[in-house]
């Protein structure tokens, strides 16, 4: 008998960690109480896109969406929709705006702007199963360029199509698959770069995760048409998952003769083998992945020669992002005309994107090139959450820029996004409302960089420190307005000056928010205000008098003991010298009599209170 | 392996994947509520299903569908093609889905004796 319904259990990270393997486990056992095994099957597949939902699961073929779905929902589930076709309407996802339960998948506006290429088969096939990726015309753009093109046909559509890098830095992939294929060495290398850094991103974990052999794929595609015969992916260890589903992969491949030794009886012969790094944010950067690779410490090296030239082990080394490598069996398949009818003139075909922060929908996206902010964000993203306004928005992450709301409508390719000070970068975008204060955003992402600068030269190692010191003096209300201009010469110094990327790029979201929102930084100088009332320095706790009802909750929760009043007798009062700000008191009050001050008018109760 | 070989894979899991393509020349849908389960839908649908499977018709959907409200007819059971009005079956057996599939779904000519309503698509 044939199977009559599909049941696509996401186990993308996000929902395994939301429970998404006992809502599986119950499900199985409903189905199998319910004699519907031989009729209904159970599979898990890749990231679906919207975590915020997890555990989510999508019923074929009626495309039912179920989102947080529990294992005590599975009888319901069983009972009511496998049986009888009635779908679980309280677990569909539901459109806030419309107030309508849909059950199509395809309707939810999450989906219906997205045009999924690299992500294809993510959420929808099985990627511990080959066959699936198969079934899905898996390799087969593998054995069109193994059989019917010649090596530099294959480079060939790749520069026609006008792929772009998806690591971030745009460059022509087709070129760089060119000066490899050019360069002479004994062997030659090709890398996937996996080693996905940027707080807030999981582009590459979940096409990794969902769909291994689509990198696997156009790994070896691009093998044959470079002439190279090992492979190297380099993947974060803190990516267990990924590893998992990829090792599987690889082995699945080697086993059906598509890697390894005469691959489909061609006479080409490749191998891949998985690198696991340690997770240091500069192994992004290509030299210094290679270093890691080799054994060596993570640190870069001088370009030139650059990795098409000399790169592991003193090799000539194709190296790519794993989006660009999910990308290449589509481009071989379909040819350079239809990637170029995706996106823009320039930038052309989609790209994926992280979204999250204050957003609606945070999740996995995957849209052409040239969508609008404004689109992705709303659209897509479903808007601010709480009724909050927009702020600004970080892409390209801790070496990407703050763009802010008048930009919203600027098309998203490469060229715009560098026209504003921020950068296309891997796919990272954060979204930022009123409650985020744009110079503490700054320091958090300084932060980082400085943590993660390997320390090899002196503008990133030192000076990326210098510039935290002074974002933390501005934060806790001690910068003086000469700090506005030593934070511009210096981010423009290290941008100038650094070796590699890391510090080439880490000033960037200092100077996206000093150019975009430069009041902000005024205001902490001048004013000693946050009007975000993030900076603990520059805020004050203060219960309101005809507000307190004197129940006391807030003196029983303050960690420190900086409330005192007396039962039934209001007000309460905050000791500001004793008071850590830790936002205890306001979480508790039932009354909603906590405020937060800052700026003059907290400035001025402080000098009060201190008479 | 060779790619012909490959191609051979791919038939067979294209199969297995063809629930979620979404696209199906014939729509057949059974109701599966109360009554048409206390009937004998479940003998129905899996007839259809175990029929649809024997003769590879890869472009025909089985899916269910709760009360439509015609208890007296159940099992009931509809079948949709583009292009064409939607046929009602009534008063559904195992053997009634088994020469439904043949004349009506493989053939194109509704069993008259057995439909119950014709209306628009």
């Amino acid at each position: 008998m044939t199977r009559r319904l599909d049941v696509l259990v996401c186990s993308g990270a996000a929902c395994v960690s939301s429970h998404s393997a006992a809502v599986r486990d119950a499900l199985s056992r409903e189905i199998d109480e319910n004699g519907l095994s031989n009729e209904i099957r159970i599979v898990e597949t890749g990231c679906m896109g919207p975590c915020e939902l997890g555990p989510v699961m999508l019923v074929y073929p009626d495309g039912a969406f179920y989102i947080h779905v529990k294992p005590e929902d599975a009888a319901e589930i069983v009972q009511e929709h496998f049986l009888k076709g009635r779908p679980v309407k309280r677990l569909l996802w539901e459109d806030p705006e419309a107030r309508r339960i849909v059950e199509g998948k395809k309707q939810i506006p999450f989906f219906a702007k997205q045009v999924k290429v690299v992500l294809r088969n993510c959420g929808r096939i099985d990627p511990e199963n080959i066959e699936e990726y198969i079934a899905a015309d898996g390799y087969e753009a593998l054995g069109k360029a193994l059989t019917q093109m010649a090596r530099n046909e294959v480079i060939q559509v790749i520069t026609d199509s006008g792929l772009r890098g998806r690591g971030g830095a745009g460059f022509p992939t087709g070129k760089k698959w060119q000066f490899v294929a050019s360069a002479t060495g004994e062997t030659k290398y090709v890398v996937c770069n996996g080693d996905e850094g940027d707080p807030g991103a999981f582009m590459d974990r979940s096409l990794l995760e969902g769909d291994p052999h689509t990198v696997i794929e156009g790994m070896t595609i691009a093998a044959y048409a470079v002439g190279a015969s090992r492979g190297y992916i380099y993947i974060r260890a803190e990516y267990p998952l990924a590893i998992k589903r990829l090792q599987i992969a690889l082995g699945q491949a080697r086993k059906m003769g598509l890697l390894g030794e005469n691959i489909l009886e061609t006479g080409f012969s490749f191998d891949i083998e998985v690198r696991m790094g340690a997770g240091a944010f500069v192994c992004g950067e290509e030299t210094a992945l290679i270093a890691s690779i080799e054994g060596e410490r993570g640190i870069a090296r001088v370009r030139p020669p650059y990795p098409a030239v000399r790169g592991l082990f003193g090799m000539p080394t194709l190296i790519n992002n794993v989006e660009t490598w999910g990308n290449i069996r589509h481009i071989v398949l379909n040819g350079a005309d239809w990637f170029r009818s995706i996106g823009t003139e320039r930038s052309p075909g989609t790209k994926v994107f992280a979204l999250s922060g204050k957003v609606k929908n945070t999740g996995l996206v995957e849209i052409p090139m040239g969508m609008t902010l404004r689109e992705l964000i709303f659209d897509i993203g479903g808007g601010i959450p709480n009724g909050k306004k927009f702020k600004a928005v970080q892409t390209g992450g801790p070496s990407g820029g703050c763009i802010p709301e008048k930009y919203l409508d600027t098309p998203i390719d490469y060229e715009s996004l560098k026209e504003l000070g921020a950068i296309m970068g891997s796919g990272g975008m954060i979204v930022m409302d009123e409650d985020n204060c744009m110079v503490n955003i700054a320091k958090f992402f300084l932060e980082f960089t400085s943590d993660e600068s390997c320390g090899q030269c002196v503008p990133c190692r030192t000076g990326l420190p210098r510039m935290l010191d002074i974002l933390k003096r501005i934060t806790s209300g001690n910068g003086t307005m000469d700090d506005l201009d030593l934070l511009q010469h210096l981010g423009e110094m290290i941008i100038e000056t650094s070796f590699c990327g890391l510090g080439k790029t880490a000033p960037n979201p200092v100077l996206s928010t000093l150019k975009y929102f430069e009041d902000e930084y005024r205001e902490h100088i001048e004013e000693k205000k946050c009007r975000a009332k993030v900076c603990t320095d520059l805020i004050a706790y203060r219960i309101d008098e005809d507000a307190c009802r004197a129940c006391g909750i807030c003196a029983v929760n303050c960690p420190v003991g900086a409330i005192t009043g007396e039962l039934g007798k209001p007000p309460y009062i905050i000791d500001e010298e004793a008071c850590i700000r830790c936002g205890t008191c306001l979480e508790v009050c039932p009354f909603g009599a906590v405020h937060v001050l800052s700026g003059e008018l907290c400035n001025q109760d402080k000098r009060e209170g201190s008479k | 392996m060779k790619l012909e070989d490959l191609r051979k894979i791919r038939e067979q899991a294209a199969k297995e994947l063809s629930l979620r393509s979404g696209k199906a020349r014939v729509k057949v849908i059974v109701g599966m509520g109360t009554s048409g389960i206390a009937a004998g839908a479940r003998d129905v649908l899996a007839a259809f299903v175990d029929e649809i499977s024997k003769r590879d018709l890869r472009d025909v959907m089985v899916t269910q569908t709760g009360e439509r409200g015609l208890s007296s007819s159940e099992p009931v059971v509809e079948v949709r093609e583009a292009d064409k009005p939607v046929i009602v079956y009534g008063d559904m057996t195992a053997e009634k889905a088994r020469r439904v599939v043949t004349e009506h779904i493989v053939n194109g000519n509704p069993v008259s004796e057995y439909t119950i309503e014709v209306r628009e698509g």
